[in-house]
């Protein structure tokens, strides 16, 4: 496995197996009473948020703690242009108080590959603007192959705000990687520029008709979220408008195989690009998402920091 | 009185070799090579090899002086210009505080003609502040010692219409010419930091549209019929917006343009890595703009080549990518550049080398005393180039200040090896010649 995770192109199929055997480990010590493994202990990792973020953060700061290393959150939120330091002093600044391991989420496209340059420790990318966000990828594809099975052959929608999303530039990659068939939705103003020489290049499908694609009976739906402030940017016209075209409507529930598993990454706007009812309906993975979560940000801290010879089975 | 140089043996604009006398910052002989009588010179040059060029003129300089002498200064910007074969520059009025009054125009001139290494020319800003909205006093500047004749508030549009219609009124009084940094802040506001396409879309990078430079070059060629001005778009770098320049020079409006090295060399693709030393505005183009600059160069359309040389303080290229400072370093690799990609590529022979970085921008800027043949009687500007050296750019050995040059480690034909200015040399050697 390479040193940082910051995009899912860092990664390689047998790494993702290894991460998600791995996971699989992490995520039976969920449910025990006791959840520490003395695996990180004595290391020290610190998670440092550019962006506001509540879930990633826990999720990280759980996973090092479970894991017994000391985990530092520092909220460096406002970019370092404006005040004036730059990225590359903030991070040898936090990295020179002796540290094992750093997890940043930045609003910039790139930034944490361009850390990753600038220092020793392992990266892991925890979110770097409209680019990736490996993690949720990683936690997305492995929820889908506890409920799916393997991916191989298996036909996922995303649909969403494809533009502005990291989410959606992690999961093409990773569920690719892991033999699916993606098709991504959206409105037009939504898709990233020169989306059809990409998807041509990368082997996924687009469609500006959600209904279209639901008619194929998809495997499992990814909702991404759509911020209303979008709006004002003049993407879509209403919040109305967004929903009848593109939300995950209780008649478009209906539509989906009984079983096929609902993703979001959250959090929801319930109503706009996600009914309440598909949101709480059975076959709704959200919450089994962020569980999973935990799993395989443990995995992924173990890996990268402990690393493969430390002896310390998890 | 300065010295007398006699230099031996250079092809002139890459033709016949011949011997020059440089004597009272005039040419005062040209004869051919080996026929010289001249006996009294200070100093012989051996040029046999070299091409002589009349010394060239960037019309779009960064020098960051007032307010980021921490980058560049006019001595710095100078002698960075000098090493790169230029007698002259033009230098933008995006400082701070910006050039938009006499007094800061005659500022800039007087501290080139302190560093005295090449003609500094202020170039005015079009709006107060460069903020789109007033005039500045472009009348004032005009007539200041400065005698400004090109406006910019480069680095910014004179996006609004009207404003851009009366500044281009405005300055026929005095023979001026706005140059115009083509960007719709609408289609392309001033975080946009990569070609909008497949690239940005896999990078999450804010688009920079192509369409964004050519419907403000499209709209300011119209306000420029329509006011019987004259207009220069300032670093073009799309295939839509030469084609709108060659339908305007076509219907005989008063239109020039300008492309930078970097646009005729390095592609959009160098952004893969998030490395900001290629973060530039206009961005980087995918390789068929590249081509089409090129060809434009070559057939005329583009009239000239100008580096934009915007050199940056190291911490402020050490942010994320859009937050990093847009710009890079220009003027000592441009004549490499463009021998490496129009002279090597059988675009451009050293004549037109000659037009596109020395007559044509000293005609735009209206700089008397540069851009002129290598004939007895005119200004002693010149540079020497070695046509067939090799270099290997290293980041290092530049005298600018700053070191966000994306030449590094690059291999590029041409090398300037002198450079006089009146006849004084100011490099000599490939190296400074003046303190």
């Amino acid at each position: 496995m390479k040193k940082h995770l910051l995009s899912i192109d860092d990664l390689s199929r047998d790494d993702i197996e290894a991460l998600f055997e791995t996971a699989a480990e992490m995520h039976d010590v969920q449910h025990r009473s006791v959840k520490k493994l003395p695996a990180l202990r004595g290391r020290t990792v610190i998670n440092l948020f550019f962006e506001d973020s509540t879930r990633t953060r826990s999720s990280f700061e759980i996973a090092g703690k479970w894991l017994s290393a000391d985990v530092i959150n520092i909220s460096a939120k406002g970019s370092s242009a404006s005040k004036g330091e730059s990225l590359r002093d903030t991070v040898l600044t936090v990295t020179a108080m002796g540290i094992d391991g750093l997890v940043m989420r930045h609003g910039a496209s790139g930034a944490a590959h361009q850390v990753a340059g600038w220092l020793d420790v392992p990266v892991v990318n925890a979110g770097d603007g409209m680019h990736e966000h490996p993690t949720q990828a990683l936690l997305d594809a492995y929820t889908l192959r506890r409920r799916l099975g393997s991916l191989e052959g298996r036909h996922v929608a995303i649909v969403g705000d494809l533009t502005h999303s990291r989410v959606f530039r992690s999961n093409i990659k990773c569920l690719a990687m892991l033999g699916a068939r993606v098709t991504v939705v959206a409105p037009p103003t939504l898709m990233p520029a020169g989306i059809d020489a990409w998807a041509k290049d990368a082997g996924f499908g687009t469609s500006w008709d959600l209904d279209e694609v639901l008619a194929e009976e998809p495997d499992a739906v990814m909702m991404l979220r759509v911020q209303r402030e979008r709006m004002s940017g003049g993407y879509f016209p209403t919040a109305r408008e967004y929903t009848v075209g593109y939300g995950l409507t209780r008649e478009r529930l209906a539509m989906l195989k009984p079983d096929a598993p609902i993703c979001h990454p959250g959090p929801m706007n319930r109503g706009l690009e996600i009914a309440p009812e598909a949101a709480d309906a059975a076959a709704s993975a959200v919450l089994d998402q962020v569980s999973a979560g935990v799993a395989i940000r443990m995995s992924v801290l173990y890996h990268l920091i402990a690393g493969p010879n430390e002896g310390v089975t998890p | 009185m300065t010295e007398k140089t006699l230099i031996k043996g250079a092809r002139l604009l890459g033709g016949d070799a011949a011997d020059l006398v440089l004597a009272d910052g005039v040419i005062t002989e040209v004869v051919a090579a080996g026929s010289t009588t001249e006996v009294s010179a200070d100093r012989t040059v051996d040029a046999d090899g070299l091409v002589a060029l009349p010394g060239l003129v960037d019309l779009h300089t960064h020098l960051r002086q007032p307010g980021r002498e921490d980058a560049e200064t006019v001595l710095t910007g100078s002698r960075a210009a000098a090493v790169g074969g230029y007698t002259a520059v033009l230098a933008m009025a995006n400082t701070n505080p910006v050039t938009d009054t006499a007094e800061a125009a005659e500022h800039v001139f007087d501290l080139g003609r302190a560093a005295g290494i090449c003609d500094v020319q202020p170039v005015g800003a079009v709006t107060k502040g460069l903020q789109g909205e007033e005039l500045a006093e472009l009348g004032l500047m005009a007539r200041s010692r400065a005698g400004v004749k090109v406006f910019s508030d480069d680095g910014r549009c004179v996006h609004d219409a009207r404003v851009m219609r009366r500044a281009l009124e405005y300055v026929k009084a005095f023979g001026g010419v706005v140059s115009q940094h083509a960007q719709d802040p609408q289609l392309a506001p001033y975080t946009s930091c990569c070609h909008e396409g497949e690239l940005s879309g896999r990078l999450g990078l804010p688009g920079w549209p192509g369409v964004a430079e050519e419907v403000i070059v499209a709209r300011d060629v119209m306000l420029a019929r329509h006011t019987g001005s004259r207009v220069h778009v300032a670093h073009v770098s799309t295939a839509g917006s030469v084609e709108v320049v060659r339908w305007a020079k076509a219907q005989g409006i008063d239109v020039t343009a300008e492309v930078t090295p970097h646009h005729l060399l390095l592609t959009t693709d160098l952004l893969e890595g998030y490395d900001p030393t290629y973060k530039v505005n206009p961005p980087l183009r995918p390789a068929e703009d590249v081509e089409a600059l090129r060809g434009a160069l070559a057939d005329g359309i583009i009239d000239a080549v100008a580096t934009d040389h915007a050199p940056h303080a190291r911490h402020d290229k050490e942010h994320a990518f859009v937050d990093a400072a847009f710009g890079m370093l220009g003027l000592e690799a441009a004549l490499s550049v463009v021998c490496t990609v129009m002279v090597e590529g059988g675009l451009l022979d050293w004549a037109g080398v000659a037009r596109v970085m020395s007559a044509s921008p000293a005609r735009i800027a209206g700089l008397e005393g540069h851009g002129r043949p290598l004939a007895v009687g005119e200004p002693a500007n010149l540079t020497l180039v070695d046509p067939s050296a090799t270099v290997t750019v290293d980041r290092d050995a530049s005298v600018s200040l700053s070191r966000n040059n994306p030449w590094h480690g690059r291999e590029l034909t041409g090398a300037v090896r002198a450079t006089f200015l009146r006849g004084r040399a100011t490099v000599l050697d490939s190296a400074l010649a003046l303190p």
